[in-house]
């Protein structure tokens, strides 16, 4: 009796699909919360142009999670925003699992102020430094001791949370190390409580992808990077990204295809339809899309079944766009 | 005179008590309205984001990238079939469980210790549910990330909701109707059968209905077992036009839930799908008012029909 609901919906649902319930192909992606959504876009674009013959899922568990499913075998694509490590390679070829590696677009990590913040016109990875450095726990509070000109008011810090690949990489650009930080600031793997936070204080800093900065612009200002002493300030952009003059915190996303899968048509085919398509549902998602010449090496390198990561298990920053594919592919 | 002094110190004492009694009652409806006034302003506040963006589309559209394409209908039906599996093997397993421990178990310290921790298992947060089904049911018993699986974790998670209150509803039957029913030579399987289980279905009922009101709206153990965000197509068909009619490959299907598109679309940076959020969150709080409501109706017809 306490089933009869369920039923009728279950019987609307049946019948409206009883129609596609032939035994379709499926294509298994997880991993990155960053690479989501252009994976996203492209899973549904795809499975519209195949009519739902082909069927995807996406998930995500973060780029170090995507990868131990990877390597377990359990999914066809990995979403990853960041290169794979050497403990991740070691992981896979014990498995017996050989990957292709094809970044999908640029993502431009933005560090974000209140738009009431008058002082701040640009930031060197010096003084970013000096705010996120694991030493400056409890030491660092105010924006004065940053940098004398600034005033003598508190340093609110805003970023993203330990597992994600964003603080991986964050924390590699600026302190130096992957995963070392100060630990006293408001950390959050939503995005969204970053951007309100910011938005709420004078006196905030904080830092997340370009996506959420381009969604947000009237509540937040983004700060021009200086990478060195000498060098201009520059502000993120597509542009500045692609001529490679934000540095160090613009980072290629990648997925990384398991090369057996590939074998399934369902498979290849999916990942054609991502790098032929790549370039319009990154833009589209507020990522950077890659040179068209980076896409078709991409193709090449998908179709050629050329295995490998050409970054050596490093965790790399500031790569330059071609050499994604000039640098030597290692197994 | 002294007779008079007293009335008016009694008329004191009982104007005093009176007051108190006053205190205590605008104290309890304050604490009353303390809960009640948050859920509604939240549930308000819901509605008024979400209210707008509700349509047919809304129910019949997969996700999207696209805030204003995008449906929960993926998320609904997985949560209807995640739910039916945990109705069948929780209600069985549950009411079993209830019925021996209050019939037929001995009063003895094993049935102490499994009683006690029946009580414990209600008070496990559900990701340890979440981390057990993983371990157990995802990759022991190979059951993988399918709605099977979450059905199962599921059904764990509200067993001892279950056994709590079938126990609850056949203590509340009166000791008569039993020695009575064995008076006129009944057996224990008769007494129960015919006097125990209707007697006390209201209360099963309204525990069942409670505790898959509080697994619907379960996130964090169905995340644990790997539910997915993205997936825009429903599992097989449970019942199909041939013969048998049934069909059991849904059970092995890659799923999603309404509680995980909603958390997606609440981290999203367009803040259309904070809309669509709202929207899913109002539809399941209305899934889960309507699912209590059954409840409380079921409890009113059944105990219409208990003539004693």
């Amino acid at each position: 009796m306490k089933l009869s609901p369920l039923i009728q919906a279950l019987a609307f649902a049946g019948a409206t699909l009883a129609a596609q319930s032939a035994i379709a192909q499926l294509v298994k992606i997880d991993g990155s919360s960053t690479v989501f959504p252009v994976t996203e876009a492209v899973a549904e674009d795809f499975q519209k142009s195949k009519k739902g013959a082909i069927k995807v899922t996406v998930g995500i568990s973060g780029t170090g999670g995507g990868f131990k499913k990877f390597c377990r075998g359990e999914i066809d694509i990995s979403n990853a925003s960041r290169p794979i490590l050497k403990s991740e390679i070691e992981e896979c070829r014990k498995a017996g699992i050989e990957f292709i590696e094809l970044p999908v677009a640029f993502d431009a990590l933005t560090v974000v102020i209140n738009p009431k913040n008058s002082f701040i016109k640009q930031l060197t990875v010096a003084e970013l430094k000096k705010m996120w450095e694991p030493a400056a726990q409890g030491k660092v509070m105010t924006w004065n001791q940053v940098n004398p000109a600034w005033p003598n008011q508190p340093l609110k810090l805003f970023g993203a949370g330990a597992d994600s690949g964003t603080f991986d990489y964050f924390t590699e650009a600026i302190n130096g190390k992957s995963k070392a930080s100060r630990g006293d600031f408001t950390a959050s793997e939503d995005d969204n409580v970053l951007v309100q936070g910011v938005s709420r204080d004078v006196n905030a800093l904080g830092f997340f992808g370009f996506a959420y900065y381009a969604e947000n612009k009237d509540k937040l200002k983004s700060v021009p990077i200086v990478e060195k002493d000498g060098k201009p300030a520059v502000a993120p952009s597509e542009a500045s990204v692609l001529d490679g003059s934000y540095q160090p915190l613009a980072r290629p996303i990648f997925i990384y295809v398991n090369s057996k899968a590939l074998a399934k048509p369902e498979v290849k085919e999916f990942a054609n339809y991502y790098i032929a398509h790549a370039a319009k549902l990154s833009k589209e998602v507020k990522y950077v899309p890659l040179p068209d010449r980076i896409y078709k090496a991409g193709m090449a390198r998908l179709n050629k079944m050329e295995k490998g990561t050409v970054f050596a298990g490093r965790a790399d920053v500031g790569v330059m766009i071609d050499e994604l594919f000039s640098r030597k592919l290692i197994n | 005179m002294a007779y008079a002094r007293d009335l008016t110190a009694i008329r004191k004492l009982i104007a005093s008590h009176k007051r108190w009694d006053l205190v205590f009652a605008v104290t309890g409806v304050l604490a009353l309205m303390i809960g009640v006034l948050t859920f509604t302003a939240l549930f308000v506040d819901m509605a008024i984001d979400g209210v707008p963006r509700l349509s047919w589309d809304f129910f019949t559209n997969f996700p999207s990238r696209r805030a204003g394409q995008a449906g929960i209908l993926s998320a609904w039906v997985g949560s209807c079939l995640v739910m039916l599996v945990t109705a069948f093997f929780a209600v069985p397993l549950g009411v079993g469980a209830g019925l021996y421990l209050e019939e037929y178990a001995p009063k003895n310290w094993v049935t102490d210790i499994i009683e006690i921790n029946i009580t414990n298992l209600a008070g496990v947060p559900s990701i340890v549910y979440g981390l057990l089904a993983l371990g157990l049911f995802v990759y022991q018993f190979g059951f993988g990330q399918s709605i099977l699986s979450a059905g199962l974790t599921l059904a764990l998670l509200i067993l001892p909701v279950v056994i709590v209150a079938t126990r609850e509803a056949i203590r509340s039957i009166p000791i008569g109707i039993r020695e009575g029913a064995y008076a006129l030579g009944a057996t224990q399987w008769q007494v129960c059968k015919d006097h125990i289980v209707p007697y006390s279905a209201a209360g099963i009922l309204t525990g069942i209905i409670i505790g898959m009101a509080r697994a619907i709206g379960e996130t964090a153990p169905i995340i644990t077992i790997g539910a997915l965000t993205f997936i825009a197509f429903l599992p097989p068909s449970p019942v199909t036009s041939e013969p048998p009619f049934l069909n059991f490959e849904w059970l092995t299907s890659p799923f999603t839930v309404m509680p995980i598109q909603m958390f997606n679309w609440t981290s999203r940076p367009e803040a259309a799908f904070l809309q669509n959020a709202a929207a899913a969150g109002f539809v399941l709080v209305l899934m889960t008012l309507a699912m209590n409501g059954f409840a409380i109706w079921l409890r009113y017809r059944l105990r219409k029909n208990i003539k004693w």
